[in-house]
């Protein structure tokens, strides 16, 4: 009947929660949302699905939860094929965007649904005749779960009552008391405010943690991606374009997109030959990518052989940081230098400055965009 | 059902089959109904049964529809009364419903709690007073005993006061600068706002009162003021009861014109139902 | 330009028409049922409630009032669930979605007056079509209109006819109203076909359409005429006599307005306590 399993002592993985997803892709009559996507996800590991709307993450998603089927390739889950499986017969569990509560249920029967479901025959859910015992069972569940969401007051309220957050909650507790080997996030904190955002971040991390299962997260924040994540796959116009730690993905990027898309503020973009870089002409690179905390200010333009210079146009005092923007000739857009604020106070707006940067931080990249490593 | 849950064959074709059998009790009649008119006379009171016309009867059938009665003349009425209504419902109540929706004044809420309590009157309450009313005015008989009682319309004002509701007060402060005034401001700045209610609204009334058989039946008697309902009413009460040919005849003229627009634009009509089904 | 003038303008012509042509004459027919007024007669005296006590021991009305109430009883639950059947079955697939749609709600469109006909034409015991296919099963043909047992039922089955569509149309905005990711929630919990998802997702977001819907078709319904006035005119003896027609026969055949008024006011006490129920509905719809 219901399944149980031992929660995930720290540090040890799980055995169960592998998803392969092969050679994925889906069309939708002519336009192709997803193409050939690859990705392996251990069992008890935290990925993170990133990319802007409408690049198909979403869709992504929806397939490994059976809610939309394949145009190609295929997903399996610990080795077992999914192909024309339900939903709820793979062992996973979902947390919609709207969280998708039933209105009419209370808290209390919202979390019980897909136990109820499983447990009982529909006789049994229509008449509510039901053993004593399997009822208690799935009581006893359904307030442990609460309790770790720390959500047991609100097992009478319906959903109307409850704030985003508190239905938040909910919807990750009906997630957990089943107890699948495979969560599903779509985008879960996009309806939350900033600052809700922030603590729910921590607390899924903990979640993830606690339980041990395998977290398959949706979204196009980056930040939620990159602090939650054990790996991240960034899908851009349907392909994947690199699946690495939030790490590697934001100082050795695969591709000038990934690099773009990660990282705040956005990292700089400059033609090749602005920069005095020896191995970047060996490399017949076109484009060098700069985060911005390694764009050095030199002490005075004509500095290191006066090769890239601008004037700065904006500063913004965050507090801890300073970034300031600078015009460059033949760069489109100003080019942003995070420093210390001590570093920047004599500086004013309309100076004239000079910029390098440490060969070993440029990031070269050919005119497509792929990326070169000499 | 909808959710990307498509149906197995197996349950597409049941589909189709429950809803067929359903297609021929909503449909049916109105087969029977234009083919019957077609058939001449003795092969509609043939013992044997044919659903389709042998002979072609409909020339003859049409024919005398059109003549016993002035089935056109009452097709003309149903026009004229349907529009005047309409027209007359718009002049009256669209400004009253601007009143009640962005207007302060005196007597708004008691005005507002008015229209709620017109609301639950059924027309067919009223009707024995108005009757009474325009009897002693010598006003029965005439196309103002048709069209003056629905130019009142509660639920027209309560449709058009929610859309409008809706409308960004700045819109009118604007037009108010610019020196409208609030008469202009009604039919220059919110109507053309409102645009789907209204539409929603002209379908609602002009179906209503084209079909509208209670009313006329008590205000006039005079034949040439007869509209479609009662036109057909009449040739069927007053005609020979059983000359079917021509009777089918005259039932598709009546509802032809109708029927005609609303294939034309039944999108327009589903919304306009749904909307003010939702609304009101 | 603006101010007290300007809204007298804009209110005026619908305050004088409600006054003349809604409360006036409401105010007037509760008055009326008091009286013993007689169209044309030069005075009319106040008798009490003369005619409500005559109302109570008239069997007319009480046949009346039944006849009614069992037309309601049917045409309610019949057409919102016939409507709900069809807007389920319509929306489940695309394929010749717009054309039942179409089909379905023609009828509500056509004039009942002139579709009545056709119906009376459609159930005649010799020449109808319905009794042409009851003979070839080889039983006897039924006079739907006649049949004193019966046509009460008749009238009740052209009166689904007309309504199943426009329910119909209520239940489709309310069906493509449902969340998808609730159908989505309920396919990962395990109810994603058939009843159980009906029962999860479907039938509580239709709860407030439904509603709404009973309490609308349970007004037209006790507001039948059209078809009771040309098809039988309340007969076999009073078998299908309603409420409205037997109004209309007191106050324009009998011409005894006071005795009418009476009817009406019981009639209206009928109609507003569903009206109040609507907007008791409406209001909730519009906070929820």
């Amino acid at each position: 009947m219901l399944v149980t399993k031992p929660d995930a002592a720290a540090g040890a993985r799980p055995s169960r929660g592998a998803v392969r997803i092969a050679g994925v892709t889906k069309r939708f009559g002519d336009t192709t949302v997803l193409d050939g996507i690859d990705l392996s996800i251990e069992a008890g590991e935290f990925v993170t699905i990133l990319g802007p709307s409408g690049c198909g993450k979403s869709t992504l998603l929806r397939i490994v939860a059976g809610l939309e089927t394949e145009t190609a390739g295929g997903v399996a889950i610990d080795g077992v094929a999914m192909a024309g499986r339900a939903p709820n017969a793979r062992d996973i569990a979902m947390v919609f965007q709207s969280y998708a509560l039933y209105p009419h249920l209370t808290v209390a029967q919202n979390i019980a649904v897909p136990l109820r479901m499983r447990a009982l025959t529909p006789l049994q859910r229509l008449t509510g005749l039901a053993p004593r015992e399997v009822r208690d069972r799935i009581a006893a569940d359904v307030r442990q779960v609460a309790a770790m969401l720390r959500i047991e007051a609100l097992l009478g309220r319906k959903p109307a009552q409850l704030s985003g957050g508190q239905k938040q909650r909910v919807a990750l507790a009906r997630a957990m008391v089943r107890r699948p080997c495979v969560f599903l996030m779509d985008e879960p904190l996009s309806n939350l405010d900033a600052e809700l955002r922030v603590h729910m971040r921590a607390e899924i991390a903990q979640l993830h943690r606690q339980i041990g299962a395998t977290f398959i997260y949706v979204t196009h924040d980056q930040v939620e991606a990159m602090t939650m994540s054990d790996r991240v796959a960034v899908i851009l116009g349907g392909r994947l374009q690199q699946v690495a730690s939030p790490d590697r993905l934001y100082r050795d990027p695969d591709a000038l997109a990934v690099a773009q898309f990660v990282g705040t503020p956005r990292i700089n973009v400059l033609p090749a030959d602005r920069l005095d870089l020896p191995q970047a002409r060996a490399a017949g690179a076109a484009q060098v990518a700069v985060r911005p905390e390694r764009l050095e200010i030199l002490a005075s333009p004509d500095d290191g052989g006066g090769k890239l210079k601008g004037r700065l146009v904006h500063r913004e005092n965050l507090g801890a940081d300073l970034l300031l923007h600078i015009d460059v000739p033949g760069v489109p857009a100003p080019l942003i230098a995070r420093t210390d604020p001590t570093t920047g106070e004599t500086l004013a707006i309309g100076d004239e400055l000079g910029l390098a940067v440490e060969p070993r931080h440029a990031l070269l990249f050919d005119g497509g965009g792929r990326r070169i490593r000499p | 059902m909808t959710a990307g849950q498509s149906l197995s064959p197996m349950g597409r074709v049941l589909r189709h089959l429950v809803l067929m059998t359903g297609l021929v009790a909503m449909l049916g009649p109105f087969v029977v109904m234009l083919v019957t008119s077609f058939k001449p006379k003795a092969e509609i009171f043939a013992a044997d049964f044919h659903l389709l016309p042998r002979q072609w009867g409909g020339g003859e059938n049409y024919l005398t529809a059109l003549t016993q009665v002035p089935l056109l003349g009452f097709l003309l009425n149903g026009a004229i009364v349907s529009a005047a209504i309409f027209l007359l419902q718009v002049l009256v109540n669209v400004p009253a419903a601007y009143a009640l929706a962005k207007r302060r004044f005196r007597g708004r809420g008691v005005l507002f709690a008015s229209v709620l309590v017109c609301l639950l009157i059924p027309y067919q309450a009223v009707a024995l007073p108005i009757y009474i009313l325009f009897f002693s005015a010598g006003l029965l008989n005439s196309y103002a005993a048709l069209v003056l009682p629905f130019t009142i319309s509660v639920f027209g004002i309560f449709l058009m006061r929610q859309f409008f509701i809706g409308i960004p007060d700045d819109l009118i402060d604007a037009a108010r600068i610019d020196g409208m005034s609030e008469y202009r401001i009604v039919w220059s700045v919110m109507a053309p706002s409102a645009m789907p209610a209204l539409v929603a609204f002209g379908i609602f009334s002009l179906i209503a009162h084209w079909n509208d058989y209670f009313w006329p039946l008590i205000a006039v008697s005079n034949e040439e003021l007869f509209t479609p309902p009662l036109g057909i009413a009449f040739l069927k009460l007053n005609g020979e009861g059983t000359a079917y040919g021509p009777l089918m005849a005259a039932a598709t003229i009546v509802i032809t014109p109708l029927m005609l627009a609303f294939l034309v634009a039944q999108r327009r009509f589903i919304e306009g139902i749904t909307f003010t089904g939702l609304k009101g | 330009m603006s101010g007290r003038g300007s809204v007298l303008l804009l209110t005026a012509p619908a305050m004088l028409l409600m006054a003349v042509f809604l409360i006036g004459p409401l105010l007037a027919v509760v008055a009326l049922s008091f009286t013993n007024y007689q169209l044309g007669q030069p005075s009319l005296s106040f008798v009490g409630i003369a005619n409500y006590l005559e109302m109570a021991e008239d069997e007319t009305v009480r046949v009346s009032l039944g006849n009614t109430l069992v037309y309601a009883a049917v045409v309610v639950p019949a057409s919102v669930a016939l409507g709900l059947g069809a807007a389920l079955l319509i929306e489940a697939e695309p394929s010749l979605r717009g054309f039942y749609r179409a089909s379905y709600f023609l009828p509500v469109m056509a004039t009942l007056i002139a579709m009545a006909i056709v119906w009376e034409f459609v159930l005649d015991p010799r020449l109808g079509v319905v009794n042409v296919v009851i003979k070839s099963f080889g039983w006897k043909p039924v006079d739907f209109l006649h049949d004193r047992k019966i046509v009460l039922f008749t009238l009740c089955g052209i009166g689904v006819w007309q309504s199943v569509g426009f329910n119909m149309v209520l239940f489709m905005a309310g069906l493509t109203a449902v969340p998808r990711e609730l159908y989505e929630a309920a396919a990962m919990d395990g109810a994603g076909r058939g009843f159980e998802r009906f029962r999860l997702v479907t039938w509580p977001m239709l709860g407030p359409v439904t509603l709404f819907t009973v309490v609308i078709t349970a007004i037209r319904a006790f507001q039948v005429f059209d078809t009771v006035q040309v098809l039988t005119d309340g007969g076999p003896n009073k078998a299908s006599e309603v409420l409205l027609h037997t109004i209309f026969a007191e106050a324009f055949n009998f011409f005894r307005d006071g005795y009418a008024a009476a009817l009406v006011v019981m009639f209206l006490v009928f109609i507003v306590a569903l009206s109040a129920v609507r907007l008791f509905v409406l209001g909730r719809g519009r906070t929820a």
